[in-house]
């Protein structure tokens, strides 16, 4: 073929990045962000980690020790209500703690885009009765629907994903739904219809690479919140229950300690607030670095 | 106009059916016996029988269901299964010392927000602005309860200077404007602002540094506006968002109000949001959740009719 | 003329107004009301009319992108949508560039991925998709080396409106609809992708419908020009019948405004006055009759069907239908 031809004497062909590559230098220029990436990936190293890294075992505790302030010998951040060591603890508990405010969103990205990027390709009645639907969850706060629903459950980690999937839903189908419908009605998807391509095949190769991008900052938006959450339904006791090391229901048992041992009760929450503050941080970046032209 | 605020209301009816429904469904959702509660351990079949005749569990959903709408709709939220108590009254005890804790929280935050809002717009990509965005995220980021707690350690624990509990003294829950109780909302309400302060300061800021960005902001200082008039020019451009925001936020506030109270033993909804879901008094949690989302619902709906009302720019039809 | 390659018989396309409390108010939009006719393999049928009248509804109803309230289209005798021909084989033959370069191209795929999407879905493999793709691309003037790896924003409108052709052509069609395909393009680039239409058609043999405001572009491409005035055909013919002795005064007067742009050419021919009237409402008669000079009694009442005024020349006007009742029609009235 003439064409094969062609190809050899001029050589391959030239190949622009793609939007996630130019997505991604964007974004590591960004100082900020980078920074709150850097904090995210030690804290999951640490999670994973946890048996090799904690100096102590986070289950035993000993009544002997029990309170003993930061920096008492072989317990760096001291012990805690049963005298168990704390710096161990919290290094188990990001394993909870980021199980518990992650999987939320995961499995909510997944349902939330599946409801939104159908109600928004397929319009119609079906759209009105699925967003009608999601509205009437827009009609509770997201603490209020998320303790609503784990207190009616009981406590437990299952019932607490359950809880905060259901929370998370509604906004991201929302977003979806959204963004589908402006997607939809351009030209691009209208001359892919006009091949002749069934809707599923639409939505798979025109439509999702233009639709998964904003979905998933949101939801990226969201972990902080989760995590804030999740720990809030261990601090109220659902959620997790004890002994199992999670920050939020370390925060909890601590709360009797509060005038005694101040500065051991606080360490549990500045966790949660350096890992949320992370990921809002995190976001923020990504959320600019998309902000570009096509 | 008046056709958008009379559609905005039928189309709000919907959704307050579902949320009763959604309220409704929540007692069946709960495992185990909604009696659980009231029983005696050693309760026999015929006692459990005849309590569930009392509180109506032996009916079909559906009939239960239009009783439980039927008798709300008349203020009557049914009996708390472990005081024996009308939930109504105690919900409605509860919301109003919730709301004056929101309120309070939404003002606080209002005034840092639209101050922290205003600076880092009018400053924009300066330090100022970095700073205040910056504090904006901590506001979002930071779990509130344990924020709480920290407050509680600095301002009760260390310094003694403000109680660290209740709502007023003697852990009275009448409350009163005087020194004795104001002392005891200062902390928590502060606590409660900084979700509001976050988002309320970033939403002021991108709508000023929008506003000021416009050509004709330049048009009108070239023109010889002082800077007054164009910051009044800014202000009534920025009011209404800002205000919708804040009304939607002291909604967000009634609804998750329940974690700050639980630090501050404060004697609100969320108190009884506690005691309800550990005794596993259903009908007191019910009714305490059908309440705070009728607030929402409702608070949504004027927001929204007072934005349209205000905000000249949103045409809606 | 040859035995007609498509025919499209009273197409209707009437969309509901949403509004009120209830979301429907029952009224529609007369979009397309009611057209028919015949595309000759080869030819370049020119479709114009004022902005509203109704030629990309017509060009979106024969790609079924949206489905007609009422009318049928015929490709080679067989009725598309039915047993005979169903959509998916019909749009294999006939395909459509739309105007917008930029838009109608997916942000997110490769120049060549963007082309090689509709021969996949057709069952082509992917390796051989992309290389159709590529030499699709050399075809329409873009180096394949240089162009298949990029992004539609890194190019200019020229060069997407050449990728749009391709992709138009991935499937092979026998007819390409182009709705405004030229119109947003420098007057430069235009005739460059007029050129490059004109020799595509020769090469793949191909069938035009082109749709454009433009009637001096329409005069250089099209065989035959179709005037569609409100949803409906005000007159159909040969391009030189039609712009040098219409018969229907929309069309006199389209051209007028046309002609009047240039004060050498300038005729004592009535320019067009107004706005056309809503299409919701259209005006009972004779469509034209509100802005019509030569309305009369007979304009206002009664509708004028398409009436020959040579063996391929037609148009919808009481004036060239005998014995219509109009003062300058030929004989009298029945
Ligand atoms: N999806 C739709 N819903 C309702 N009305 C529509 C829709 N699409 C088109 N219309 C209306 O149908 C009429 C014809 O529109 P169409 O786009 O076919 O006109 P056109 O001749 O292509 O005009 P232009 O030259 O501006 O492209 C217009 O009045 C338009 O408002
Ligand atoms: S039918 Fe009458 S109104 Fe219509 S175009 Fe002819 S003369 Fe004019
Ligand atoms: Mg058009």
């Amino acid at each position: 073929m003439l064409l094969a031809d062609k190809q050899a004497t001029l050589g391959p062909i030239t190949r622009s990045p793609g939007y996630w590559t130019t997505v991604w230098r964007r974004f590591r220029r960004d100082p900020v962000a980078m920074f709150a990436l850097l904090v995210i990936l030690a804290i999951i190293v640490v999670a994973i980690l946890a048996p090799y890294i904690a100096p102590q075992d986070p289950y035993k505790g000993m009544s002997l020790r029990r309170l003993k302030p930061p920096g008492t010998p072989g317990f760096i951040l001291g012990t805690d209500e049963l005298g168990r060591d704390m710096l161990s603890r919290l290094i188990y508990g990001a394993r909870l703690s980021l199980f518990m405010g992650v999987t939320p969103v995961i499995f909510a990205l997944v349902i939330g885009s599946v409801i939104g990027i159908v109600a928004g390709y397929v319009g119609g009645w079906l759209n009105t009765v699925l967003m009608r639907t999601i509205d009437v969850f827009f009609a509770f706060p997201s603490v209020l629907l998320a303790i609503a629903l784990s207190g009616a459950l009981g406590a437990g980690i299952t019932n607490g994903l359950v809880s905060l999937t259901v929370v998370f839903v509604p906004p991201i189908a929302r977003v979806a739904e959204s963004v589908t419908t402006s997607v939809r009605t351009r030209d691009f998807v209208e001359a892919a219809r006009a091949s002749g391509a069934s809707a599923l095949t639409i939505i798979r190769v025109q439509v999702l690479g233009n639709v998964l991008g904003p979905i998933f900052v949101y939801a990226m938006s969201l972990i902080a919140v989760s995590m804030i959450l999740a720990s809030g339904l261990s601090f109220l006791g659902l959620g997790v229950k004890p002994p199992e090391p999670e920050w939020g229901l370390m925060l909890n048992t601590l709360r009797t300690a509060i005038y005694t041992q101040p500065l051991l009760c606080a360490l549990p929450g500045l966790m949660i607030f350096v890992t949320s503050i992370s990921f809002n941080l995190l976001t923020d970046g990504l959320r600019s670095a998309m902000d570009i032209k096509a | 106009m008046l056709i958008y605020i009379a559609k905005r209301i039928v189309y709000t009816l919907p959704i307050m059916l579902g949320v009763t429904l959604v309220c409704f469904a929540l007692v069946h959702l709960a495992p185990g016996d909604p009696l659980i509660a009231v029983l005696p351990p050693d309760a026999s079949e015929q006692m459990k029988q005849q309590l569930m005749v009392l509180y109506g569990f032996d009916r079909p959903y559906h009939e239960q269901f239009l009783r439980w709408i039927w008798r709300a709709v008349q203020g009557d939220l049914g009996g708390s299964i472990a005081t024996n108590r009308p939930v109504a009254t105690e919900v409605f005890k509860a919301v109003g010392n919730t709301l004056m804790l929101s309120a309070v929280a939404t003002f606080i935050g209002f005034a840092l927000g639209t101050f922290f809002g205003f600076v880092a717009g009018y400053f924009r990509d300066t330090v100022i602005d970095k700073s205040a965005s910056f504090l904006s995220v901590v506001g979002v980021s930071v779990p509130h309860y344990w924020l709480g707690m920290v407050l509680v350690i600095i301002f009760s624990a260390t310094l003694g200077w403000l109680p660290a509990t209740g709502a007023g003294p003697g852990g009275s829950d009448a409350w009163a404007w005087d020194w004795a109780h104001v002392r005891h909302i200062v902390l928590p309400a502060i606590t409660m602002s900084v979700i509001p302060m976050g988002i309320i300061a970033r939403t002021v800021r991108a709508l000023v540094a929008e506003i000021l960005s416009q050509e004709f902001i330049a048009g009108l200082r070239a023109k010889g506006l002082s800077e007054f008039g164009v910051f009044k020019h800014v202000v009534k451009n920025t009011a209404p968002t800002a205000l919708a925001v804040m009304g939607i936020q002291l909604g967000y506030l009634l609804g998750g109000s329940i974690l700050i109270e639980t630090v501050f033993s404060w004697p609100g909804t969320g108190g009884l949001l506690n005691a309800a879901i550990f005794q596993r008094d259903l009908p007191l949690l019910q009714g305490t959740i059908l309440v705070l989302a009728m607030f929402f619902v409702i608070l949504n709906l004027i927001v929204d009719v007072v934005q349209t009302l205000l905000d000249p720019r949103i045409q809606r039809s | 003329m040859t035995a007609p390659l498509l025919e499209v018989d009273t197409l209707v396309k009437h969309f509901p107004i949403a509004s009120g409390l209830l979301g429907r108010s029952g009224g529609v939009v007369r979009a397309v009301d009611g057209i028919s006719f015949k595309l000759a393999a080869g030819e370049t049928l020119g479709i114009v009319g004022e902005s509203g009248c109704g030629k990309s509804t017509t060009a979106r109803l024969l790609m079924h992108l949206i489905t007609p309230s009422s009318g049928t289209v015929r490709f080679e005798g067989k009725t598309v949508g039915t047993r005979e021909l169903p959509y998916k084989e019909f749009l294999r033959q006939v395909q459509m560039v739309f105007q917008d370069s930029y838009a109608s191209l997916n942000p997110r795929l490769t120049v060549e991925e963007s082309i090689a999407f509709a021969p996949t879905v057709h069952g082509v493999s992917r390796s051989e998709a992309i290389s159709r793709a590529r030499s699709l691309l050399d075809r329409v003037g873009l180096e394949p080396q240089r162009f298949a790896g990029r992004y539609p924003h890194e190019l200019s409108g020229g060069q997407r409106q050449r990728i749009n052709i391709a992709r138009a052509l991935a499937l092979q069609p026998r007819i390409l609809i182009l709705d405004e395909a030229v119109s947003a393009l420098d007057k430069s680039v235009e005739a460059q992708v007029l050129n490059l239409l004109l020799d595509l058609k020769d090469e793949f043999g191909l069938t035009y419908i082109f749709i454009s405001h433009d009637l001096e572009v329409v005069r250089f491409i099209a065989s035959r020009v179709l005037v569609m005035y409100l949803g409906k055909v005000a007159e159909v013919g040969p391009t030189e019948d039609l712009y040098t002795a219409s018969r229907h005064p929309y069309t006199t007067a389209l051209l007028g405004s046309l002609l009047s742009m240039d004060p050498d050419k300038r005729t004592d021919k009535a320019p067009l006055a107004g706005d056309p009237p809503n299409p919701i409402s259209p005006p009972p008669g004779c469509r034209f009759h509100t802005r019509c000079v030569f309305a009369e009694g007979v304009c206002k009442s009664v509708a004028p069907g398409l009436a020959g005024v040579s063996a391929t020349h037609e148009a919808a006007c009481h004036m060239v239908i005998p014995g219509s009742g109009h003062s300058k029609a030929e004989g009298r009235a029945a």
